[in-house]
């Protein structure tokens, strides 16, 4: 076959369409900083490719400083027993297989147990020995009952891919992951209800779907390692709240287990129960300080088939903001989401990759909406009213349509594009807030002339600061304060700290919108919650986790 | 010259990032309710046009062609809104088998829009995805008389002397030609722009002239049979191996040594 290899050599170029690579994937960040733990900022250091998943190499663990030295402040509770020979022999005993448990007390294991210690962001890291992967809800029962009655601290482990350094161990306490608990258990094809394992990873329970027409209600950068215990467990908003709504809604039941080993069985299939306190509701956003969940039930909705999406450049905020008030008006139900980028962030991206961006010219302001639905004439006939409205009123100054799926990826990685983006220079301060929309980029405007006041923002070197820039899923009013930054900075970080979260106070919103508390932002709570509030909580702490035995130093 | 005509041809397929599937009946692809849109190559044919135009080659009219199902009209849409100044739809019936258009059926009916046209230059994808024949630029070079370039990833016009530079294996070609001029593109020729909210508008204005294989004169039915359609087999998963002499015998044990 003399034409084979021209025909190959084609369909290899083919492959390679030149559109299809976003700015994501094309690029590693130049430097890599070391995280200093002196603020409370979380770092992305390496976000989803186009297929969502996460790759890229990471700082080799050992290079991570534990959390105990990074936070002198923590002391470990001194109540709380050391592992001993006697106990480790008691878990093989219980969990039977040899690899159902990583024992790093008797042997030396460490390269097999730094991955349970160490976060996903490379900044927290623990101590533990001892990992545990039960597969069975009673096998969870009985560790859980024997570690409350022999005092030694746990802390349950999904994907590990927390923002917050919720998943991983401060010291010594034993991590039990839930990695080998991966069984989808039943889905009803009519009324759309899941019922699976808190182990299952999060894109396996939505391919599963996929085959059924149905859709997870919750999409996010991690989720070919994340599972949908772990989003319970941490309340994870994404991609989809805007259209889904948040797992507080979605999730029906939930089957967990107590630290005295109470299996507490509400794996609910009804939509409407009206019987008592909703009790589950703590385990959502719980980050594992209660109990463990193992299973779920949750509501998944239909897949849609239609989708579009448009990326529009503005003037001002407050454009960006009647273009949110149009969209819900005229798009209604099929809106799917509307992200906020300002145009420092695309400008960036640019930067960074040299990237070509969709609009020609400079926007103060960008905006991403996607559409989806169930009949592509029906969508496309709104958007385009729509979109005829927004252009003639005014309201937006250009945009593009993405006319095929590979211009929707690209469209998008504008968005999703931009944290790892921002790392390229070096770090990167962030922040995940929510605040009233009015407000949200307020923020960012102040934060930037506090910064530019003090002479710390320029185009050079000496400069440690960038800029300043915005971006979020502004249909959730959640912000995506970041400041990219050339090396950590000790100036820098007294003028974002406490200012950001005070000024977060003052509007009343939340200085941990999607990520949680877990041990990063455990002391700005009281920013966000009223002492009343506080009180409240640590209430029910102490009555499901008297021992406390359950992620201690984190949370509340 | 009063300015170049250019026709450009495209076809609506499906969307080169959907994974296609074989229908039950192992007869053709799956095509309903599957996302569709123009031919990437079509996309880099209709910008190659525009971009003559705004590099000031004198061009009097960019016409985008298709034959298709009604639905088809979208990529025309998108093509003027990218800049053809105009388009033809020729409605096909998806349902009814003599409207089955092979490469040659429709470069015979182009043959027939670049007489009524008095084009002076057709630009096409060098193939389209879904059924890969690179043929339709040829054939219809070969019923015009008419010099051809195919596979091209430059192009530039002086008068009517056509640059064409394409790329082959281990290299470049460039060739020259003079006017009329069939041309296909390849992926480096050009990045294709997005469609601007301003041109979506502009492009409703632009007329969409709709016709049926009536009003072309001569047989366009198809001549091939499809006997079955089935997938490639699945890729089988690698195995790792311990060291050399392990991947040794299993190489052995594969046959390959
Ligand atoms: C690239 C990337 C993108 C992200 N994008 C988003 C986003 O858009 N929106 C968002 O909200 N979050 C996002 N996150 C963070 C998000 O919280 C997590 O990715 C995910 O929800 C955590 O799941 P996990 O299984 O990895 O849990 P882990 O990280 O293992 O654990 C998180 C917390 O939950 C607890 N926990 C885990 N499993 C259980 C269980 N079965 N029972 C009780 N407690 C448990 C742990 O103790 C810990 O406190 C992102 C993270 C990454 C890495």
């Amino acid at each position: 076959m003399a034409t084979s290899t021209r025909f190959a050599a084609s369909l290899r170029r083919f492959q390679h369409y030149p559109r299809v690579t976003p700015c994501t994937s094309r690029f590693r960040p130049a430097v890599q900083v070391r995280w200093t733990g002196s603020t409370a900022a979380t770092s992305e250091p390496h976000q989803p490719d186009t297929e969502g998943g996460v790759k890229g190499k990471t700082a080799p663990a050992k290079t991570i400083k534990f959390t105990s030295e990074a936070y002198p402040d923590i002391q470990r509770n001194s109540k709380f027993a050391k592992l001993t020979p006697d106990h480790v022999k008691h878990f093989q005993g219980l969990l039977g297989s040899e690899s159902a448990l990583i024992d790093g007390l008797s042997n030396d294991a460490a390269e097999d147990i730094e991955p349970f210690n160490s976060d996903w962001m490379r900044k927290y890291r623990g101590h533990t020995k001892l990992v545990l992967k039960p597969k069975s809800t009673e096998e969870v029962s009985e560790i859980l009952k024997y570690c409350n009655n022999n005092l030694l601290a746990v802390v349950p482990q999904g994907g590990n891919t927390g923002l917050v350094g919720g998943s991983v161990p401060v010291f010594d306490e034993i991590v039990i992951n839930l990695q080998k608990m991966n069984n989808i258990r039943s889905f009803d094809e009519v009324s759309g209800i899941l019922v699976a394992d808190a182990g299952v990873i999060l894109e396996v329970a939505d391919n599963f779907l996929a085959e059924k027409n149905h859709i997870f209600p919750l999409d996010l950068g991690a989720k070919g390692s994340c599972q949908i215990g772990g989003n319970v467990a941490t309340n994870a908003g994404g991609l989809r709240l805007l259209r889904y709504g948040s797992l507080h809604g979605n999730v029906l039941g939930i089957e967990a287990v107590l630290p005295d080993g109470t299996i507490v069985d509400d794996l609910s299939k009804l939509r409407k129960n009206n019987t008592g306190y909703d009790i589950k509701q703590l385990f959502i956003g719980g980050e594992g300080t209660i109990g463990i969940i193992t299973a779920i039930s949750i509501l998944c909705p239909q897949r849609s088939r239609a989708m579009n999406v448009a990326y529009f450049g503005l003037e001002s905020y407050e454009k960006v903001q009647d273009t949110f008030r149009e969209a819900k008006n005229q798009l209604s139900e099929i809106l799917s989401a509307f992200e906020l980028m300002d145009g420092r962030s695309q400008k960036l991206i640019t930067k960074a990759t040299g990237k070509k961006m969709p609009l020609e010219g400079e926007h103060p302001f960008y905006c991403l909406i996607e559409t989806s639905g169930s009949n592509s004439e029906h969508d496309s006939e709104k958007l385009e009213t729509f979109l005829e409205h927004v252009m003639e009123t005014g309201i937006v100054s250009d945009g593009v349509l993405a006319e095929n799926e590979t211009q929707i990826r690209d469209l998008w990685s504008c968005r999703e594009g931009i944290p790892e983006c921002l790392g390229h220079w070096g770090g990167v301060y962030k922040y995940d807030l929510s605040l009233p929309i009015e407000d949200m980029y307020q923020l960012v405007n102040d934060t930037r002339a506090r910064i530019e006041e003090a002479g710390l923002i320029g185009n050079d070197d000496s400069h440690p600061v960038l800029d300043v820039v915005g971006y979020g899923h502004m249909g959730d009013a959640n912000l995506h304060l970041n400041v990219p930054v050339r090396r950590y900075n000790k100036e820098v970080e007294k003028l974002l700290e406490p200012f950001v979260f005070e000024w977060i106070q003052k509007k009343n919103g939340s200085i941990s919108a999607e990520h949680g508390l877990g041990i990063a932002k455990k002391p700005f709570i009281g920013y966000s919650r009223s002492d009343t509030m506080i009180r409240l909580m640590k209430q029910i702490k102490d009555l499901y986790d008297p021992n406390g035995i359950m992620n201690p130093y984190k949370y509340i | 010259m009063s300015g170049l005509r250019i026709l450009v041809p495209i076809k609506r397929v499906i969307d080169y990032a959907v994974k296609p599937r074989v229908n039950r009946a192992q007869t053709a692809v799956e095509t309903a309710s599957v996302k569709h849109s123009m031919n990437p190559f079509d996309e880099l044919s209709i910008e190659e046009a525009v971009r003559l135009r705004e590099r000031k080659v004198p061009v009097s009219e960019i016409l985008a062609w298709t034959a298709g199902p009604a639905k088809a009209q979208d990529i025309l849409r998108t093509a003027m809104a990218m800049g053809a100044d105009r388009s033809i739809h020729v409605v096909t019936d998806e349902k009814d088998a003599s409207s089955q258009l092979e490469p040659l059926g429709v470069a015979k009916l182009l043959q027939q829009v670049v007489q009524s046209e008095k084009t002076d230059l057709v630009i096409l994808g060098k193939q389209s995805i879904d059924d890969d024949a690179c043929q339709t630029g040829q054939m219809l070079a070969g019923l015009l008389g008419w010099s051809q370039a195919t596979q091209a990833s430059k192009v530039d016009v002086e008068g009517d002397m056509v640059t064409v530079t394409r790329e082959v294996d281990g290299g470049v070609e460039t060739l020259k030609a003079k006017l009329p001029m069939v041309i296909t593109t390849d992926l480096r020729l050009n990045e294709p722009r997005y469609a601007s909210l301003p041109n979506i508008m502009k492009a409703k204005k632009k007329p969409l002239e709709k016709k049926t294989l009536k009003d072309y004169e001569g047989d366009f039915s198809a001549r091939l049979k499809t006997v079955k359609v089935t997938e490639p087999p699945p890729r089988k998963g690698g195995v790792k191996v311990e060291d050399v002499d392990g991947m040794i015998s299993k190489l052995k044990e594969l046959g390959a040594l």
